[in-house]
């Protein structure tokens, strides 16, 4: 730890102690909750601040009798000790007020829950479903679809400098917090989310959008937001989903109307491109090239950046016998997964191009030097002889 | 009274059914296990001090958070009311010993064999960062549980707790039930005697349930059922309804003895009646009632339907009602009285402060809306530990002090337990407010790595978290410090203490009450 460190820790040290009461209105220094960019996200922010402004007065009360009798009543001040010992009428009034307090809460309490679930009139719907550890997004209305991963820059960033990361040019500033592909959705419009989990229960969390909803294998919630200005939303995922839980981030970006339609032909265009892509024959660089970046995003998760695993939960690629041995076992275990074990099926997840340049990259990287290649026309085969099966 | 006919050496700690050993056995079963929890703890903090990855690996700081969780709330919380409600309610009531003595030994020495059931496959990894303990977090959610490879060991260590903890508590409702002294009604029992009596019929509702949803994990996991499981016909879902219903009352399990600690100890020091006795009393039955039909409310983004959001926000604010009574009674009871702060003293203080917090926090957490912004962040984390921390523990702790000198028939040092005091009580602030800001900025709990937004405040729990973790080895010092020696307890031992085991002489001989004292 630098001396700036330990010098910076100590000032915020003693902010603590500082702040320890009036923690309201000091949303600059990062201690309030986000006012959000929805019409819920600011209610919840109204919410929030009316209990913690409740709670803050009623703290002040009860805690300024205590501290006056603490002070007053006091053996060394002579004093002699008051007998009464219970109040009838007393108990009744501090039952009474709190519970009126609490009313009052749960009027604007409960107006502000049923818009949450008035999921009426939507304009986009898409399907949210958590991976262990990534996000699928399924554009229902048009049928946009993709995964979207922690970006290998986000979390390469971090790597040396997530150390001082306060000033914007750091690119450590979103160390984390940045995914390969952002869920892209139109500004002023009600997007509707329908969630689910593949495997294990995440949770889909957005604090400037006011979302956050469980996505929970074998039920589909729904939740929705209508963000009011353009930009890009940060979250994570909430529920302890395993090793990965901290590298699954969140990235929205709201665009404006116009912006969004040319994404979304965009997306269209690429899709068409990937799927002529699988007739075509690649060189072994060009595999290896996409390999190598598909095996970083997707594989290292847990058989490592290195191909050496985690011993006694993760097996190691290097060496491994799957991938020295015969191509179609190999494309199996991709395509199928190792049901009972954290391998997933990576042929729903994985266009035939990406599988096959991954493929290539592990039989040829890590020590492993099996020589051949695989093309997307393999892989293909591959998929076409299981279902004739 | 003499020690008469009881083994000396290991023999009288295996064997022994008196009511004492036993509750100093569960006292320093539990000191343990707040150690080793608390250092797993240590390295959650040294691992979240800055961004980045530095000691160990995500699975491995998975492990600690379970740990942690599991150990502190069976091993540490539980066990040491346990313990207090073992030396102090024969004693205060005027009984020989506890109803079931050999019962009484068996549920203690239930307890090593779990924890060491539920800690072994820590090391069962080939090497230690590869450890293959529970790795899902306390609250082992289906399905990720479901994916442990050594989950038998927990589900028995989790049955083995539960026996445990339903043979104390059948124990502890026997003892009061039916051996008090003649004239001790059951509206003159101290506070105290009447929270774990609470407490004990909680436990003996929501142990059997959470063994229920042990037992469905099992038959899921090795038996091809599909309680849990959606792709079977089963739901997750349920898990949690199941889970929660045990939770939340497990939760004031570990609230109300504590309330009953300080309910003992405030009126001691102000030299002034509890006030509200009754309403103390009808305050803690209604907790205790309440927490049974709260507890989806753990569950408000799991997605349930707008009326049964509704339902489950209306009847948590509720708690805040008699929750709140207890803090004005204590109040009430400090008010004009003739206060003197001696360490025992300081802790309950320090508990009404902090726990009323941890219980404003509550409150917001209550309001489902915003919940769906607090919940699974380190506002949550803060809240529950400003109530089980400075509460629970705070309480326990201050409890300790308070009838230590019964027990060793030593003082403890002064000095020395101010200091622990002091450093505890600014460091546990230190350590768990900025969570606060923390969760509030976003922060997930339970992740082993972040973004450098959350840098600053996380440097800063950190910091406190080692000087907490650092002053309860001072307190192992001074407890043990107190047992060798120190200044002679007269019986009394506190000018303002009422109640029946301050008139046996101090340490408490090994019987005491043989013959039933007359209570007016």
């Amino acid at each position: 730890m630098s001396a700036s460190k330990t010098m910076r820790s100590l000032i915020g040290l003693l902010g603590t102690v500082l702040t320890f009461a009036p923690t309201v209105a000091m949303a600059d220094y990062g201690l309030n909750m986000h006012k959000g960019v929805t019409k819920i996200s600011h209610e919840i922010y109204d919410l929030h601040m009316l209990v913690l402004w409740i709670v803050t007065i009623v703290g002040i009360l009860v805690f300024g009798v205590m501290i006056y009798s603490i002070i007053n009543h006091r053996k060394s001040k002579g004093v002699t000790p008051a007998t009464f010992h219970e109040s009838t009428t007393v108990e009744v009034i501090w039952t009474v007020i709190p519970f009126v307090i609490l009313v009052a809460i749960a009027v604007p309490a409960t107006k502000t829950l049923l818009q949450m679930s008035d999921m009426s009139h939507p304009d986009l719907n898409i399907k949210v479903t958590g991976w262990q550890w990534k996000w699928e997004y399924d554009y229902l209305d048009n049928g946009v679809h993709f995964f979207s991963n922690l970006a290998k820059s986000s979390l390469d960033a971090g790597a040396e400098q997530v150390g001082d990361a306060k000033d914007v040019d750091n690119p450590a500033i979103h160390y984390l917090r940045n995914v390969d592909h952002p869920l892209v959705v139109p500004v002023h419009k009600k997007v509707r989310l329908l969630i689910t989990g593949a495997d294990v229960i995440h949770s889909w969390w957005v604090p400037d959008l006011g979302v956050k909803h469980d996505a929970i294998p074998g039920h589909i919630n729904e939740s929705w937001f209508r963000a009011d200005k353009v930009g890009i939303y940060r979250g994570q995922c909430a529920e302890l989903c395993g090793k990965g839980h901290g590298f699954m981030p969140i990235v929205v970006k709201v665009v404006s109307e116009s912006d969004y339609k040319s994404w979304v032909a965009q997306q269209k265009k690429a899709e068409a491109a990937a799927s002529a892509d699988v007739n075509k024959t690649f060189t072994k660089a060009e595999l290896m090239a996409k390999g190598k970046k598909v095996y970083d995003t997707i594989c290292a998760a847990c058989h490592q950046v290195n191909g050496k695993g985690l011993p006694g939960v993760f097996p190691a690629l290097a060496g491994s016998k799957t991938v020295k041995g015969p191509k179609e076992e190999h494309i199996h275990t991709v395509v199928d997964g190792r049901p009972g074990t954290a391998m997933q099926a990576f042929g729903k997840q994985l266009n035939p191009v990406d599988i096959a340049s991954v493929i290539t990259y592990e039989r040829n990287s890590f020590g492993n030097n099996d020589g051949d290649i695989v093309q997307p026309s393999d892989v293909v085969a591959f998929e076409k002889n299981q279902k004739s099966k | 009274m003499s020690d008469h006919h009881h083994p000396t050496g290991i023999k009288r700690w295996l064997f022994t059914t008196n009511h004492k050993d036993i509750g100093t056995l569960y006292l320093w079963f539990s000191f343990i296990m707040l150690l080793m929890g608390g250092s797993m703890a240590m390295v959650i903090r040294a691992e979240l001090y800055e961004p980045g990855l530095q000691f160990v690996n995500p699975n491995f700081f998975n492990m600690m958070t379970t740990l942690h969780g599991l150990i502190m709330v069976f091993g540490a919380i539980m066990p040491a009311t346990v313990g207090l409600a073992n030396w102090c309610i024969p004693m205060m009531i005027g009984a020989p010993d506890m109803a079931l003595p050999r019962m009484n030994n068996w549920s203690f020495w239930i307890l090593p064999f779990a924890a060491f059931m539920l800690v072994s496959p820590m090391f069962m990894g080939g090497h230690f960062m590869a450890g293959q303990g529970p790795n899902f977090g306390w609250t082992f959610y289906e399905p990720l549980s479901g994916q442990y490879g050594k989950l038998a060991f927990f589900i028995f260590a989790i049955h083995l707790l539960g026996i445990s903890s339903i043979m104390g508590s059948i124990n502890i409702i026997a003892t009061i039930l039916n051996m008090r002294a003649p004239g001790m009604t059951l509206m003159k029992m101290p506070m105290f005697v009447w929270t774990w009596l609470i407490t004990a019929f909680l436990l003996i509702a929501v142990m059997p349930v959470l063994a229920g949803a042990v037992t469905m994990m099992l038959t899921d996991k090795y038996f091809g059922t599909s309680f849990f499981n959606a792709a079977g016909g089963g739901d997750p879902v349920l898990f949690q309804h199941v889970f929660w219903f045990f939770g939340h009352p497990e939760v004031y399990i570990m609230i109300l003895p504590a309330f009953g600690i300080v309910s003992q100890i405030i009126p001691t020091f102000s030299r002034k009646k509890l006030f509200g006795y009754a309403s103390m009393v009808y305050a803690t039955a209604a907790i205790a009632f309440l927490s049974f039909i709260v507890w989806a409310h753990h569950m408000f983004v799991v997605g349930m339907p707008v009326a049964g959001e509704l339902y489950f926000m209306y009847a948590t604010v509720m708690i805040s009602v008699p929750t709140a009574v207890k803090v004005f009674n204590w109040t009430a009871t400090m008010w004009r009285g003739a206060m003197t702060f001696e360490v025992p003293m300081l802790w309950a203080v320090a508990f009404v402060f902090l726990f009323t917090i941890g219980g404003f926090t509550g409150l917001m957490l209550g309001v489902a809306p915003a919940d769906f912004q607090y919940t699974d962040t380190y506002f949550v984390v803060a809240h529950f530990h400003y109530v089980l921390v400075t509460g629970a523990l705070f309480a326990i702790i201050g409890g300790v002090y308070y009838w230590l000198p019964k027990w060793t028939g030593h003082m403890y040092n002064e000095t020395l337990s101010k200091t622990h005091f002091w450093l505890s009580v600014i460091s546990v602030n230190v350590l768990f407010f900025p969570q606060h800001f923390l969760g509030l900025e976003g922060m997930p709990r339970r992740i082993p790595d972040y973004s450098p937004m959350f840098a600053d405040w996380n440097r800063i729990s950190s910091l406190g978290a080692f000087v907490f973790g650092a002053s309860q080895l001072l307190f192992l010092y001074i407890v043990i410090k107190t047992i060798r020696g120190g200044e002679k307890a007269s019986s009394q031992v506190w000018e303002g203490a009422e109640g029946l085991e301050w008139t046996v002489p101090s340490p408490a001989p090994y019987h005491t009450f043989e013959t039933a004292p007359e209570v007016k």
